[in-house]
């Protein structure tokens, strides 16, 4: 007997907001018990259900996002809401005001430039590209900044969460065969490199480490915006 | 009820960043700029009010919540992913471990020049 669920989904948005909450609750619980390790970043495992679901009931991305953009546009909000563990980190922040800032605009258009050639080197497109320059970070400045680069924001949204996880996993390796052992400074590559994926690992390392990684978050987000077009542009890319 | 009054502020906000963005017409995000306000807003006032303080809380606790419906958008792009995600796979690593190395490099050799390290102990 086959059901058709197209019909039986209801066009009421509610179901999109229903559905995302439900698989994000079972997501985030096995991330849980998984001791948050950050390959099951309940993220990731959401996106891949929710994909395969659609995919099972036959309904189409729009139908979904009649209910998903009720949730999508709590972003603009929640990006206003970084102001708050910004404002908590400015003591730490006053202190190495420049050394902060210059690292992390130059950790920023590093990292997106190497991304850029190294795409561009493998043959990917240039919608590609562009939808990488901004992975490294927090997702809701990364999707606007890709909208505004020309890029695909579903595209970065899946690349800033892979990037997040790759820091994740290898960041602390990363920081041992360097020699580093200055929390200040493995957190903010860690926050300016993985966003919060990052952060929330650099937090179960060290708590220093946690604050700069938060801190290198903070104000990659808002330096991204302003560095990033022009330093594009600049290179030609744009 | 606090909780939500925060929540409109934080809205408010951002709605401010976004049309100030749009009269001005600077490429810049206006929820940057929203986020911006708000950082200048509790640098002034000294006491942070609760119910913002509440609010972004527990917006940015689950913040990863708000972005699977942006990420479930990548079914609509299967054939560039069929096609390009070794290329995509790779740059993202590699940029990343690049990213890692340099920042790190770059930081550990500002920072003792201008701080010093023994004085920032807890």
């Amino acid at each position: 007997m086959t059901v058709d669920w197209s019909s039986w989904f209801p066009a009421n948005p509610l179901w999109g907001v229903l559905l995302t909450v439900g698989v994000y609750f079972l997501a985030n619980r096995l991330f849980q018990k998984a001791r948050q390790t950050p390959l099951l970043h309940p993220v990731l495992v959401s996106v891949l259900v929710i994909i395969g679901l659609l995919w099972w009931w036959e309904l189409d991305y729009a139908a979904y996002m009649s209910g998903g953009q009720l949730i999508h546009f709590l972003l603009g909000p929640a990006t206003v809401a970084l102001a708050w563990p910004l404002y908590q980190s400015w003591p730490t922040f006053k202190r190495c005001l420049w050394p902060v800032l210059v690292a992390v605009t130059c950790g920023i258009l590093v990292g997106a430039t190497s991304a850029i050639y190294l795409a561009a080197w493998l043959g990917a497109s240039e919608l590609t590209q562009l939808s990488l320059a901004p992975k490294s970070v927090t997702t809701p400045v990364a999707i606007v900044v890709s909208e505004q680069l020309g890029g695909l924001p579903a595209l970065t949204a899946g690349f800033v969460i892979i990037t997040g996880v790759v820091g994740a996993m290898f960041g602390a390796q990363i920081f041992r065969w360097m020699g580093v052992d200055d929390p200040r400074v493995s957190g903010l590559a860690m926050g300016v490199s993985a966003h919060g994926v990052g952060t929330a690992r650099a937090w179960q390392l060290d708590h220093t480490m946690g604050a700069y990684s938060g801190l290198g978050m903070g104000v990659a987000a808002v330096m991204v915006a302003f560095v990033l077009p022009p330093w594009l542009w600049l290179l030609g890319w744009l | 009820m606090r909780w939500l009054l925060g929540l409109g502020v934080l809205i408010a906000y951002d709605q401010l960043g976004q049309w100030l963005m749009r009269t001005v017409q600077w490429p810049i995000p206006g929820s940057v700029v929203g986020m911006m306000l708000m950082f200048l807003t509790l640098l002034l006032i000294k006491q942070p009010p609760t119910a913002v303080v509440q609010a972004s809380m527990s917006l940015l606790k689950h913040l990863a919540f708000f972005f699977v419906p942006a990420g479930v958008g990548i079914l609509l792009l299967f054939d560039l992913l069929a096609n390009e995600w070794l290329a995509m796979l790779v740059s993202m690593v590699l940029s990343t471990v690049i990213s890692l190395l340099f920042t790190a490099q770059l930081m550990q050799w500002l920072l003792p020049a201008t701080v010093d390290r023994t004085a920032d102990d807890g």
